[in-house]
């Protein structure tokens, strides 16, 4: 995992020519530890602070109130501290799947300003796409069957870096 | 979530701290560019409000088009109710519409509980009679959690008309199933008989019930519902009750200060004191916008099972 983030990173560096205008948002959960990781590289390689906000979707999700029974999703803070405009938006996320949350935290994002543009990082893609949605920074392309479920384990939340596959 | 918020008395402690922490994240979009949010789209509610409001009515109607439902608001004043319309007629031709949810305010206690059994939209309670308004409860809570951290352990003195009070049997039994430590005071003509065994200290002396307190509520006087003479002049109250710069300094030293509004000043509440530093009554306003996009949302998704509107569905 150590490595997938540092090749990102570099990848980052690599295609951005001014790190000043690179800032990271996170998705809620996993996405926010992996955001302040990668930054934390780019800081040791570039000696420049990349600034680091955190998005949740919840309130944008598209399977909102389609249930009868059972509590809604919690609801947890949103906080990007920074303006996007004009930033190039670096969106950060543990799985892409189906790519809902995607299209959740773009429509999310965009309340926010108009950024340069934005990119999105992930640490796995498991295929499956529902929407015409492509991740421009991969960790691990890693071929699922739908029967299964993708579960990243970090550190900062779960006390261990792991990627585990369920049937 | 239940199918309706009538009252704290059918909330959980799990459940009432599942909403102040959703208020939590409703707060943020309240200091956005763009306060808005897509998750009410399509979402029909109504406002139907038998009794005048301006706090309530407003605090409602932004937070549910922050949350981008479709709102409607009655003033019962230009409505059919004035041509003799019962409340239950105008709840089942409401009904007849399929609105999501209603939000009530009668001057009747249990008038949201009648429509709740008549209705399959979710009823939000926003103040029946003399007996509960959930969601001031709530914002309240949510403001002396902001400031305090926590809610067990405080001493809150609630000061005022305790008899005409729906704020008060709301805050009481929200305070006390949260483990504050709850006193209330006020002229023995309206405090009401048996108020104690709902787990609070009763004096009618109010330095005692403010002294050490971490917070004081002040009650409004509601001259509006007083049939009789409960104390001699309003003068007189505010000698004997009023929250003066003097009492507050028998409190602790970082007291918050509450009232649900409207305030009389020079009543129940010095201007002084109202105006001053320890007072959070503005704070408690701008909360109240994000405890009900809580409630809106929360109460906008499944039902538990087991309820009725899971019956009726």
């Amino acid at each position: 995992m150590a490595r997938s983030l540092a090749r990102i990173a570099h990848e980052i560096l690599e295609r951005n020519k001014s790190v000043e205008e690179l800032a990271l948002v996170g998705i809620r959960s996993r996405g926010v530890p992996l955001a302040r990781r990668i930054a934390a590289i780019i800081r040791d390689i570039s000696r420049h602070d990349v600034p680091t906000g955190a998005l949740d979707i919840t309130l944008y999700r598209d399977d909102l109130m389609r249930h009868a029974v059972g509590a809604q999703p919690v609801v947890r803070s949103t906080e990007i501290p920074f303006p996007i405009t004009d930033k190039r938006i670096l969106l950060v996320d543990d799985v892409l799947y189906t790519g809902r949350t995607i299209r959740a935290a773009l429509d999310a994002l965009i309340e926010f300003g108009r950024p340069k543009a934005i990119q999105l990082i992930v640490l796995v893609d498991r295929g499956h796409r529902e929407l015409p949605i492509k991740a421009d920074y991969v960790g691990k392309n890693l071929p699922t069957s739908l029967s299964e479920s993708v579960q990243v384990h970090l550190t900062e939340l779960d006390g261990r870096d792991e990627v585990e596959i369920q049937r | 979530m239940k199918k309706d918020l009538l009252g704290i008395a059918d909330l959980s402690c799990d459940e009432i701290y599942r909403i102040l922490d959703t208020a939590e994240a409703m707060r943020e979009i309240g200091g956005r560019t763009i306060k808005k949010v897509p998750t009410l789209r399509g979402k029909t509610v109504v406002n139907l409000f038998y009794e005048a409001s301006t706090r309530t009515r407003t605090s409602f109607e932004i937070a549910e088009k922050r949350l981008s439902a479709d709102t409607l608001s009655i003033a019962v004043a230009t409505s059919s109710v004035q041509k003799g319309e019962t409340l239950v007629d105008t709840a089942m031709n409401l009904e007849a519409m399929a609105p999501d949810m209603i939000v009530v305010r009668h001057a009747s206690s249990g008038a949201c509980h009648l429509m709740s059994r008549i209705c399959r939209s979710r009823i939000i309670n926003a103040g029946d009679g003399m007996h509960e308004h959930p969601t001031q409860a709530l914002l309240d809570a949510f403001t002396i959690r902001q400031r305090k951290k926590r809610l067990d352990g405080l001493k809150v003195a609630i000061v005022g008309d305790l008899l005409h009070s729906r704020v008060l049997r709301s805050n009481v039994l929200l305070l006390t199933k949260l483990g504050a430590e709850v006193w209330v005071s006020g002229p023995p003509t309206l405090v009401p008989p048996g108020i104690d065994r709902f787990g609070v200290r009763v004096s009618t002396a109010v330095d005692e019930a403010v002294a050490d307190a971490d917070v004081i509520m002040m009650l409004r006087i509601q001259q509006e519902r007083m049939q009789g003479a409960f104390f001699p002049s309003l003068r007189e109250y505010f000698n004997v009750f009023g929250l003066t710069t003097e009492r507050v300094k028998r409190a602790k030293r970082d007291v918050i200060i509450m009232h649900p509004g409207p305030m009389n000043r020079g009543v129940e509440i010095a201007s002084e004191v109202a105006d001053g530093p320890y007072s959070v009554i503005l704070e408690q306003v701008a909360n109240g916008v994000a405890v009900r996009m809580a409630v809106l949302y929360l109460l906008a998704g499944g039902v538990e099972e087991g309820s009725h509107a899971e019956a009726a569905a």
